[in-house]
């Protein structure tokens, strides 16, 4: 303990403090004198060994990108592949004149002069040693063209590489989707390292829902690469695994009668599997080429689809809205007879038009002089909307919505694709909460009599309409509808299927009830009576329906309704709905014409077409 | 007239160092911090091939940093007294969590996850020097022989259990920092010369009983780069082109190709100083190292002029400690020393280890701006 009694003395402790700090600063002075000598020697003495080196040959790891996975149809038919291409490619560092460069590609034809302003500045957004991009999918003609042109565009060159590729075009451009382009907000999104190397991502509909399963994984490469970054010898790394095959429940033949049934007008069909809620066509019209997105298309020729008031970018089977016009019928009759105690003899006078008891307003029928006396049975097959005016004033608001939200109205169907819309079921709460204005949040009696025939603010999709009729062909079981049919194995080849998703089911009281509504609907088509019985009559095999017509534009009172005298886009939209055959429901179909006018007339021509097709009875 | 006839008055303050003194800041030190930072950043953003989001990301980190050395620096250094033991033991207890529970980042354990993730490791970069310095505040000085031992044994405890994680750089580091209190508190030359023997000796029995296989391959490597050019010499070989390359002016800011073409790994981090030395040449390095001396000297004037051992020996260390720092990850970088994870200070990009060093800056500042008047 002898050292702890010493004295601290406080002066001595600091010179030797001072010594040390001395010591110290010598120390780093050394220190650093050797860095400084080291940096003299590396930057100054071998500056010459090191600029070589690194103006020399030098590995580098490069990506390699996976390949896409292929699309298939429900039979091994190809929707989407990759094939090769051949672009051309432009490194800016080794082009001594951009502006000579681009205009003399102009003049050669391989180049659009209107695109050269857009492709500078392309250019000018990446690093002067990347290789862009600057036209793909060359002809072999244009390959040699450039071929011979070579020598007069240095920093220019040919590169193979793969292109998605549609064989269908626009047929499949709303189910399958298309490629195209990686934008800076899907950057922040995905990971970037497993898109390295990758230029293109799925951007709607299957090839944006699997992106995941599409991409595969992205392998490396290390090659040894001059200054200029050409590549000189390829010394290993790890292969790239890649995308998964996707085998979608679509069908080639089935997609292509609802195309061509569509062909020229402005609308969507869906066709579903009632037994598995899978999607057997699929179409909104008019359509775009999907190819033209994954070749790079301009900016001019995008805008001009933006701008087409067709609108052919809209997915309408998805996410056009439109009045269900008298194919709710079915399900009304359904509610009624299981939740009010509706019986299926009981008739209602039909005189043409309705009248809420106390009130002068005239709801008036399709059928000027009316049907007479109607049942459930001919109401459905005839159409008749007197029935169901009053049908829907004794159901009231409340017990209507909630029976056409049991069959998936007013809510997405859960599709696995992207962007749907979820129509609209209205009830007395949802106007209170949608409108501003005191006066409009009244739920009037004559909103439910009209919501008894489709109209009013009700709205569904494609989609929906024919989820829902599926469900009427299932005798209430449903399932989620999907594109996805199974998953193949890009190696193996094996196929790994999804099989059916269920959905709550539309339970009923007694199992009867289906069989009238669906008797009914199969009257629509093939009895005397029916109101589609010219497109039913002769099909070889046994059908149900529902045509269904949706006013764009309300008809005054008293007017008369001149068709001529309308616009052709304030028609109103035709719709279909069916299912076949009555035994054993295979297919379900939803039919919207949008201005086609008659459902029967104009949608269920394009319905049977569908069936037939998908049945295999066709012509 | 006044002043003059008032000798005793202190000379007029400029309102930029009023505000300074009030802040309890140092001017010359914030100086060099601030132009090292504004360097950094602009290095920074050639690395990380011209990113806004990252820098952004690093000048956010840097204010922090900034934030965290402004609040050190209002308290006296009596407080870092009266904390230091405290702050030593809870250190001790986080490394033992660590070793226990903590998460796993490549391939070491060396993150606590206690609402947000942050390495205990950085604590006792300061916590040791602080506790030594504490220990010997209160003893004659030169230490006698019980007390350098004491000083040992609290130096090796912490360096074992951050060696376990495996975490060499740091464990080096804070030995470095234990180390330089040692010295700063005057042991004689004979211990310093047996402990210097001692360790050379110890050395082989660190090679092939403490060092793990990835380590003694960076030794190795260190000594002849080409043995395995794309596997752990692959750093070494790239960096030393990039620095050579740039020649006395550099390649010029965004142009360096090593860099810009992703030859030189870890660019924005570990091996930045190579991109500086690529890209602003000789001269453009030197001027870096020039400023990291004219910080480390006025961290030395600080300790110099401190007013107790407590203050002097804690600014001297951690005046010491920065300089190894910068010492040690440049001299990584041209190939003098192995490669071990030791970012460069202020300007390599990194979250946790910029608030460690900026405290420990508010530190020196806190000594500095709390002096009491003494009558001499």
């Amino acid at each position: 303990m002898a050292a702890n009694l010493r004295i601290k003395d406080h002066w001595a402790e600091q010179r030797l403090f001072l010594g040390r700090l001395i010591l110290s600063a010598l120390l780093i002075c050394a220190l650093s004198g050797l860095v400084i000598a080291r940096l003299v020697q590396l930057q100054l003495i071998d500056y010459d060994h090191y600029s070589a080196q690194s103006q020399g040959n030098r590995i580098r790891v490069q990506p390699v990108p996976p390949t896409r996975g292929l699309i298939f149809d429900r039979h091994g038919r190809v929707l989407a592949e990759n094939v090769p291409s051949y672009q051309l490619e432009l490194v800016p560092e080794q082009v001594p004149d951009l502006d000579a460069t681009l205009s003399g590609l102009a003049e050669i034809g391989l180049l659009d002069p209107v695109d050269i302003a857009e492709l500078k500045e392309l250019i000018a957004s990446h690093r002067s040693f990347d290789s862009i991009a600057i036209r793909q999918r060359l002809d072999d003609e244009a390959v040699a063209r450039f071929a011979v042109n070579r020598p007069r565009f240095p920093g220019v060159e040919i590169r193979a590489r793969l292109a998605r590729n549609y064989p269908y075009g626009p047929a499949f451009a709303h189910a399958v989707g298309y490629v195209g382009g990686i934008s800076a907000a899907e950057k922040r999104e995905l990971d970037e390292a497993e898109y390295a190397g990758t230029a293109v991502i799925g951007k709607v509909a299957v090839e944006a829902s699997y992106e995941r399963l599409l991409h595969g994984k992205v392998g490396h490469a290390e090659v040894l690469v001059n200054a200029r970054g050409r590549i000189m010898d390829r010394l290993g790394g790890e292969a790239s695994r890649p995308g998964e095959d996707l085998v979608l429940s679509l069908d080639v033949e089935t997609q292509l009668a609802a195309w061509q049934g569509l062909a020229g007008r402005r609308g969507a069909v869906v066709a579903i599997d009632p037994n598995t809620g899978e999607i057997l066509a699929f179409v909104s019209a008019p359509s775009y080429d999907s190819n033209a997105f994954s070749s790079g298309m301009t900016r001019r020729e995008f805008r001009r689809l933006q701008e087409d008031p067709d609108r052919p970018l809209f997915n309408r089977a998805l996410r056009g809205t439109y009045p269900p016009g008298s194919t709710i019928k079915p399900l009304l009759g359904l509610a009624a007879l299981d939740s009010i105690g509706l019986r299926p003899d009981d008739t209602v006078y039909c005189g043409g038009y309705y009248q809420l008891p106390g009130k002068s307003h005239r709801y008036r029928d399709w059928k000027p002089g009316g049907h007479g006396p109607v049942d459930l049975h001919r109401a459905i097959a005839e159409s008749c909307d007197v029935y169901f005016y009053d049908l829907a004033r004794q159901l009231g608001i409340e017990r209507i919505a909630s029976y056409l939200k049991m069959f998936g109205l007013g809510s997405r169907t859960g599709i696995d694709l992207g962007g749907e819309k979820s129509g609209l079921v209205p009830t007395p709460e949802w106007k209170r909460a949608a409108f501003r204005r005191r006066e409009d949040q009244v739920w009037y009696p004559g909103e439910t009599v009209i919501t008894g025939i489709g109209q009013g603010y009700l709205l569904a999709t494609p989609l929906q309409l024919a989820e829902a009729t599926a469900t009427i062909a299932a005798r209430g079981k449903r399932y989620r509808p999907s594109m996805l049919r199974g998953v193949r194995d890009p190696v193996s080849g094996d196929i790994e299927y999804l099989g059916p998703e269920p959905l709550d089911e539309v339970a009923v009281t007694e199992p009867e009830h289906w069989d009238r509504i669906i008797s009914a609907m199969h009257a629509v088509l093939q009895s005397q009576i029916g109101t589609a019985r010219a497109v039913g009559y002769d099909a070889p095999f046994t059908m149900a329906g529902k045509s269904g017509t949706a006013q764009v534009f309300s008809v005054a009172q008293d007017e008369e309704y001149e068709s001529e005298d309308i616009a052709e886009r304030m028609r109103d939209h035709a719709l279909f709905v069916a299912f076949a055959p009555l035994e054993r429901p295979a297919i379900a179909v939803a039919v919207v014409v949008e201005n086609g006018e008659s459902g029967s007339r104009t949608a269920a021509p394009i319905a049977r077409r569908v069936i037939e097709t998908y049945l295999g009875t066709g012509p | 007239m006044t002043t003059l006839l008032n000798g005793s008055r202190p000379p007029r303050l400029t309102a930029t160092a009023r505000l300074l003194g009030r802040l309890h800041l140092d001017g010359m030190l914030l100086a060099g911090i601030l132009a090292i930072m504004a360097l950094g950043l602009l290095v920074l953003y050639s690395a990380v091939g011209q990113s806004e989001a990252l820098v952004l990301r690093q000048a956010i980190r840097l204010l922090v940093a900034l934030a965290a050395m402004l609040l050190v620096a209002q308290l006296p250094p009596a407080w870092y007294r009266r904390l230091a033991p405290w702050l030593y033991l809870a250190g001790l207890l986080l490394l033992a969590l660590v070793l226990y529970t903590g998460d796993i980042g490549k391939g070491a354990r060396r993150w606590l996850d206690i609402g947000l993730r942050f390495q205990p490791s950085e604590i006792m970069k300061l916590a040791l020097p602080m506790m030594l310095a504490w220990l010997l505040h209160e003893r004659p000085l030169p230490p006698s022989f019980g007390t350098i031992l004491l000083c040992l044994a609290l130096t090796l405890l912490p360096v074992a259990m951050i060696a376990l994680q495996p975490d060499l750089g740091t464990a080096i580091l804070i030995t470095l920092a234990g180390a330089a209190v040692i010295f700063l508190a005057g042991i004689g030359a004979a211990y310093l010369f047996s402990a210097i023997g001692v360790a050379l000796v110890s050395l082989p029995a660190l090679w092939y009983f403490v060092m793990h296989d990835y380590q003694k391959s960076r030794v190795l490597t260190l000594l002849d780069p080409d043995r395995d050019p794309l596997g752990a010499g692959y750093h070494i070989i790239q960096s030393k082109i990039a620095i050579g390359s740039g020649g006395l002016f550099g390649k010029g800011w965004l142009n360096g190709s090593q860099a810009q073409l992703e030859f030189l790994p870890e660019r924005s981090t570990d091996f930045i100083f190579a991109v500086i030395g690529e890209e602003f040449g000789l001269l453009g390095a030197l001027s870096v190292l020039l400023i990291y001396l004219l910080i480390v000297s006025r961290g030395l004037f600080i300790a110099a002029t401190a007013q107790d051992t407590f203050s002097r020996l804690l600014a001297g260390s951690i005046s010491l400690t920065f300089f190894f720092y910068v010492f040690v990850n440049t001299a990584m970088v041209i190939g003098l020393l192995p490669v071990v994870g030791v970012p460069l200070p202020l300007i390599s990009a990194g979250g946790t280890s910029m608030v460690t060093l900026l405290t420990g800056f508010g530190i020196l500042m806190s000594i500095q701006t709390h002096r009491k008047l003494l009558a001499r």
